[in-house]
């Protein structure tokens, strides 16, 4: 049975309820006391985001400080449920422009009633679409998301466009000026031995868009995607261009992206939503470029002092330049005394996540940076157990650079009024979870 | 910029409600609106504003699309209880669901199926039959649903109206939200009902492929999962289905992904091509493995489900075991499952790797985590017999680190390593034997004795080391008891020597002469008595060859394997248990709960003492009995004479009594134990009870033959509190037709059984006239609560320091209701259960009590509740944790 909910309550960090809505009967009306009693109050919490109570079952989130607990007690379809609540969230901070908090949620309850009672119907999910329920659900107080826009009155047909075909844009939109923005973002995952052996690494990367784009258009993306291009080679019967081509693991795609075609032809052709949205998701795993080696030797030196060295080097092109580099050394929780010396950057001691974190602002491609820390340990009697190294964790951002080399190929608009559109295309790598185990 | 709402949370003056009901009647449209959000802000936060039912409702009738949601808001939620003034609310409803705005006819009929009330149901149908055939399709989508809610309310009626054929009609609406929803509402009554109505056939099933290309997300979801149940009728139709559906493993929605998967698992099944399997198969793996990269919680159920996915097609991902490695941040639950899988995808192949990876989990913090991840190793070593030596070798430097857990759970999985390759490792035993005296988990020590038993011949100083296991024995839990018992008998038929004959005897007098374990000492009779009569016999019984364990890396069975299949991305395959065994079908009734506690509470009052002064005002009898709980139809009708004191007032007041209330009962009624089917016409019912100090067998005898009975006797079995009459049974001759009832004066331990505490209690009756009849009764252990069971509070403090942790137990009651701190204690008192302190933990009330039965045995407990909520939590201390399962079972009968 595809029902995703009986009940949801969003409740704060203390218990209490902010908000709460019953879609179904079949759950009593203070299930979210047992949630409290059995989850909240004990060492539960955390251990598992489904649980089962009596005869119900607890589906629950945090997000910033605010717990989304759904309650059912069919069996319910639980990745709807989780799906639902992440898009709900991200619906409600469309609405009320960025955070998602306990005090959003307080000064915006009349409108999330609202919502909630348009997006869910008897635990059935329904249309999620920002762009849609902006169309006719709009309260003063909150951000007006069409003071911008052209058309500002309600659109008489809101409701055809809820449940068209097309059910993420709006017809009539009209733009002086026709462009398209392009943000290739990937996130490099790492986990390396010791020894420097890359025990696993992939590269997540998605692709946002943010269309101001007139009418109805029809867009198609092309990527150097080896599947995509061979394909593109077979229709038109020419050979495939040589050329760096990359091997996509796994695509996901947003809702207006013709799954079917893309499956038959390899093309990704959609009509987009208006604004903002996340046009695709993929993942590789052969191929990926490191933008950053990190060489640690760690010495323990008796049992009251170690010697920290860490050598990183940048690996990708020597023009480009990656920002916020932080490398972050854990050290063992009876630290005294740090001493640091770095050949650029600088390094502290944050004693509240037990590690050494050195900061570089601007790393230059192709170049190394060293820092050596010397570390001094209360010695603690009885310290049996041997102290576990978690890995050194890494957080950078490289600009102009794809870790899977993926490019845009082109990306071509039609509309049958015939614009001219204005594609912006940018590229960024940021680390996800690099780890270095040492 | 953003809203400014919580300013209507604010308003916590004192005369809150009459202050709403003014604003709410004012005659300005904005103060209206604004005194809706101050009831609605007030509900959300759980007061009761039900008494301005009249007035929100009063607002109804705006032309602010806003003002009118809040109000809809509130009936929902109040409707149910103010059934009468609901009716007021259904002119609007009917108006607006003939709006010119299809929002408002759609706002109308969807707010009407959540009202749960007759009246407006009868009303709904109307607008719904209108709304079913609207111009618009969102209002059709709406009214869709609304089917399935009026279904749920009243099925008849939707039968009736022909409801379920306007719904079916839609599945060929040219809308596909319209036929989602249609296609979700249809799968939805076809769960409930046991009649055919929602059948997939191939003519529905092509619509359905093709709506699915042009709906929303969710909507796909709705239709992948009901043609989950379709049946393809060969195989060329289920490659056909199958390949409609693999485009939608590109979603990014992981529950359109999980549904697909679901459907494609379930079509292979019949699809015999193997290059279709193998190209399917492989095209299944990248999706699966991308939902790892989405919200942990959703990788949880994207874990679980993948266990079943691996168990019954191993080849999806066996090339992808890299992507199951934990990251250090990973949530707790994401490791567990992960390394579950890791498990499952071992190979000859990448053993290697994962090896180092178990290593390094070993030596993370977590420290379940880490447990976990040296069982992993050993099941490894267990499933590939290759990598075996590789495992402990990982395990024997796991060891060497000398972590206390790491080296139990290593010495745990060695010994099953040992009973899947005998006589093959044995090497490491003298390395084992190092850690000797760290071990002080019952599981490893016992896995411990069981190697050194199991291998006595080859090690030169077993009994040595034996012997040091065996200074500690009477204290030992039974596991290791157990364990020491057989690994020294084993000794002893390796080594008949003076030594080991001695530990044998020792172990053979303690373990069956100073241990009440039953296994134990039935054990030690059966080595006892081998050895004393035919040693040969004994070494082929104890030393005989074991049967070799193998791999559970793969527990589920196969049907169970497909039934959780089916149920991909649901519940059950995140339970890994089928739908029925956590469904089910009955309503949870919390407010029934409230009336039963209620009742019990009332019964509970009326069992003191005063009983005869109830029995005596009609009034107070009358209200009584009509508490009596339902659940007990088996109350004996006529009511007993009764002896002594009580009886004089009663046989006084019986003549005042009016004719026409002559059941009125006299106490309680005492629950059946020999039904008058089996006692041949006599019917017995009797209890345990407490009077001043005192315990009494309330008993009752209802003589349903033709016969005078006379000379009722009585005799009770050995019982664990060694409960025997203390006196005669005084029943006078009993004619056809009459009952009467007796208290029974009991002694305790007069009588006691050996054994485990149990809270049996055997009878025996007989009369004169009828053969004897035996029965079962339960002994409530409130019965020797006793009145000296109060304690202070700094002798409660103190006890509770005093007695170490592991004599602390708790125990839910589910079903538990306390509706008010006062009556619970009054009415535990009432069973001398003493309140000594209470303290608030938020939402929750512990309350402090002490109880004692005889013998000193003191019961510290700590009761958390919180009020109107089932669901209390006992945690109790006491010095013998023997009695702690009856003491749970008394509690939770009082708590009822």
């Amino acid at each position: 049975m595809p029902v995703a909910a009986s009940a949801i309550y969003f409740l704060n960090l203390r218990g209490d309820v902010l908000i709460n809505r019953l879609y179904r009967d079949d759950v009593g009306g203070n299930m979210v006391d047992a949630f409290r009693m059995h989850i909240m109050q004990t060492k539960e919490l955390g251990t598992c985001p489904v649980r089962q109570i009596g005869g119900c079952s607890f589906l629950y989130m945090r997000i910033s400080n605010v717990y989304i607990v759904i309650v059912v007690s069919s069996n319910a379809n639980v990745a709807c449920a989780f799906k639902f609540v992440v898009e709900a969230v991200a619906l409600f901070k469309s609405y009320f422009g960025g955070a998602f908090d306990e005090d959003a949620i307080r000064n915006n309850f009349v409108l999330i009633y609202e919502l909630l009672d348009e997006i869910m119907d008897f635990g059935y999910p329904q249309n999620l679409s920002p762009e849609i329920l902006k169309l006719y659900i709009t309260q003063e107080g909150v951000r007006s998301p069409f003071s911008s826009k052209p058309s500002d009155k309600p659109v008489p047909n809101a409701t055809l466009q809820v449940t068209g075909a097309v059910g993420w844009r709006r017809e009539g939109l009209m733009y002086k000026k026709n462009e398209v923005f392009l943000d290739i973002v990937e996130s490099v995952n790492l986990l390396m031995s010791s020894k420097g052996s890359v025990l696993r690494c992939d590269v997540t990367g998605k692709i946002l868009m943010k269309c101001f784009l007139s009418g109805m258009p029809d867009l198609k993306l092309g990527l150097n995607d080896k599947i995509g291009l061979e394909k593109e080679a077979q229709l038109k019967s020419r050979p495939a261009k040589s050329g760096k081509t990359i091997e996509l693991d796994d695509v996901t795609f947003h809702q207006c992206v013709n799954l079917t075609r893309f499956n038959s032809e390899k093309t990704v052709s959609f009509v987009p939503p208006d604004g903002e949205f996340e046009l695709m998701k993929y993942r590789i795993t052969e191929g990926v470029n490191l933008p950053f080696r990190v060489l640690p030797t760690i010495k323990e030196l008796g049992r009251t002092r170690m010697e920290i060295n860490v050598k990183v080097k940048s690996v990708f092109g020597a023009k480009m330049f990656a920002l916020g580099v932080v490398v972050k050394v854990p050290v063992p929780k009876q630290t005294a005394k740090t001493s640091f010396q770095t050949t650029s950057g600088k390094a502290k001691y944050n004693a509240s996540i037990d590690s050494l974190v050195w900061k570089i602002r601007k790393f230059p491609g192709q170049t190394e940076a060293t820092m050596s820390a010397e570390v001094e340990l209360i010695s603690t009697m009885g310290e049996k157990k041997s102290w576990n190294r978690p890995p050194i964790q890494m957080e950078f951002q490289v600009p102009m650079f794809t870790a899977s080399g993926l490019r845009v190929r082109f990306l071509k608009v039609w509309e049958k009024s015939g614009y001219n559109t204005v594609e912006w295309v940018r590229y960024i790598t940021r680390a996800g979870s690099y780890e270095i185990r040492c | 910029m953003s809203g400014h709402d919580s300013k209507y949370f604010s308003t916590t003056k004192k005369g809150e409600i009459p202050e709403l009901k003014e604003e709410l009647n004012s005659q300005y449209k904005d103060k209206r609106k604004d005194a809706v959000k101050k009831v609605i802000a007030a509900m959300t936060v759980g007061k009761d504003v039900s008494s301005l039912f009249t007035d929100v409702v009063n607002c109804m009738q705006t032309e602010n699309l806003e003002l009118k949601k809040l109000v809809y808001l509130y009936l929902i939620n109040y409707a149910k209880s103010q059934p009468d003034l609901a009716i007021l609310a259904v002119n609007t409803f009917v108006k607006d669901s003939q709006d010119p705005n299809p929002l408002i006819r759609a706002l109308a009929v969807r707010t009407m199926g959540c009202i749960r009330v007759d009246k407006i149901t009868e009303y709904l149908c109307d607008p719904l039959q209108r709304c079913l055939k609207d111009d618009d399709p969102y209002v059709r989508k709406t009214a869709a649903i609304c089917v399935a809610k009026l279904y749920d309310i009243n099925a008849e009626l939707v039968e009736d109206r022909g409801f379920l054929e306007a719904l079916k009609d839609l599945i060929s609406d040219n809308n596909p939200m319209v036929v989602a929803n249609a296609v979700a509402a249809l799968a939805e009554i076809q769960d409930s009902s046991t009649r055919p109505i929602f059948e997939i056939t191939s003519h529905t099933l092509s619509k359905l492929l093709t709506a699915l290309n042009e709906c929303t997300e969710w909507g796909q979801v709705f239709i992948l999962d009901s043609l989950s149940r379709y049946k393809a009728a060969d195989a060329r139709e289920a490659e056909n289905i199958v390949e409609r559906v693999t485009p939608r493993l590109q979603h990014a929605n992981c529950a359109v992904v999980l549904s697909a998967v679901k459907i494609i698992l379930l079509q292979m099944e019949l699809i015999t091509s193997t290059d279709v399997v193998r190209n399917l198969c492989k095209k299944m793996a990248p999706p699966l493995v991308t939902l790892l990269s989405a919200e942990p919680e959703i990788q949880y159920v994207a874990l679980r489900n993948i266990n079943l996915i691996v168990q019954k097609r191993p080849t999806i991902l066996a090339h992808e075991i890299k992507v199951f490695f934990c990251k250090y941040n990973d949530p707790i639950y994401v490791k567990m499952e992960k390394l579950e899988i890791m498990i499952k995808l071992a190979s000859d192949r990448n053993i290697d790797q994962v090896l180092l990876e178990f290593k390094e989990y070993a030596t993370e913090v977590d420290v379940d985590f880490v447990r976990k991840a040296v069982r992993a190793i050993g099941r490894c070593a267990i499933k590939l017999e290759r990598a075996a030596e590789r495992c402990i070798s990982v395990l024997l430097e796991l060891i060497k680190i000398k972590v206390n857990y790491v080296v139990q759970e290593a010495i745990i999985v060695i010994k099953d390593i040992f009973r899947r390759y005998p006589n093959t490792y044995e090497s490491i035993i003298a390395t084992l034997c190092e850690s000797l005296d760290t071990l002080d988990e019952p599981e490893a020590k016992a896995s411990m004795i069981w190697i050194i038993g199991e291998y006595a011949e080859r090690i030169d100083n077993a009994d040595e080391l034996l012997e040091s296991f065996l200074e500690t024995f009477p204290e030992e839990p039974a596991l290791v008891q157990l364990q020491l018992l057989t690994a020294t008998g084993k000794l002893f038929l390796e080594k008949p020597t003076e030594g080991p004959q001695q530990m044998i005897q020792a172990v053979l007098n303690n373990a069956t002469v100073e241990t009440d374990n039953p296994d134990l000492r039935d054990r030690a009779y059966i080595y006892w008595r081998l050895l004393s009569t035919d040693p040969e016999a004994a070494k082929d019984v104890v030393l005989a060859e074991k049967p070799v364990i193998s791999d559970d890396s793969n527990q589920l069975d196969s049907s169970l394997l497909d039934d959780l299949l089916a149920n991909i991305s649901t519940l059950s395959s995140v339970y890994h248990k089928p739908p029925e065994a956590f469904v089910s079908r009955v309503k949870t009734a919390p407010r029934a709960d409230d009336e039963e506690f209620a009742d019990t509470a009332e019964t509970g009052y009326s069992e003191s003492p005063s009983q005869g002064v109830d029995g005596a005002s009609p009034s107070s009898s009358a209200g009584t009995s009509s508490n009596v709980p339902v659940k007990q139809p088996a109350a004996p009708a006529a009511p007993a004479p009764m002896p002594d004191l009580l009886g004089d007032l009663m046989g006084m007041d019986n003549s005042i009594v009016p004719v026409d209330e002559p059941t009125a009962p006299s106490g309680p009624p005492l629950p059946v134990l020999l039904p008058s089917t089996t006692g041949q016409g006599l019917q017995i019912s009797a209890q345990l009870v407490r009077r001043d100090g005192q315990i009494f067998y309330d008993i009752s005898f209802d003589n349903g033959t033709q016969t005078v009975l006379d000379g009722f006797m009585i005799q009770f079995n050995k019982n664990t509190f060694g409960l025997a009459a203390g006196g005669a049974l005084q029943v006078s001759p009993l004619q056809p037709g009459t009952s009467a009832r007796t208290l029974l004066p009991m002694v305790a331990f007069q009588n006691l059984s050996p054994g485990a505490p149990s809270s049996l209690l055997q009878v025996a009756v007989k009369n004169n006239q009828q053969p004897v009849w035996y029965f079962n009764d339960k002994i409530p252990m409130h019965a020797f609560f006793g009145e000296d069971g109060k304690m202070e509070r700094t002798s409660f403090l103190e006890a509770w320091k005093s007695l170490p942790d592991d004599n602390e137990f708790s125990k839910e009651f589910p079903s538990s209701v306390v509706s008010s701190i006062d009556a619970t204690v009054e009415h535990l008192a009432a069973s001398n259960v003493f309140f000594i302190a209470k303290r608030k933990n938020s939402n929750k009330d512990v309350l402090y009590m002490s109880a004692k039965i005889p013998r000193g045995i003191p019961f510290l407990i700590e009761l958390t509740a919180a009020v109107g909520v089932p669901g209390v939590k006992c945690a109790v201390k006491t010095p013998n944790k023997e009695m702690v399962a009856l003491f749970f079972e008394a509690m939770e009968s009082l708590l009822k």
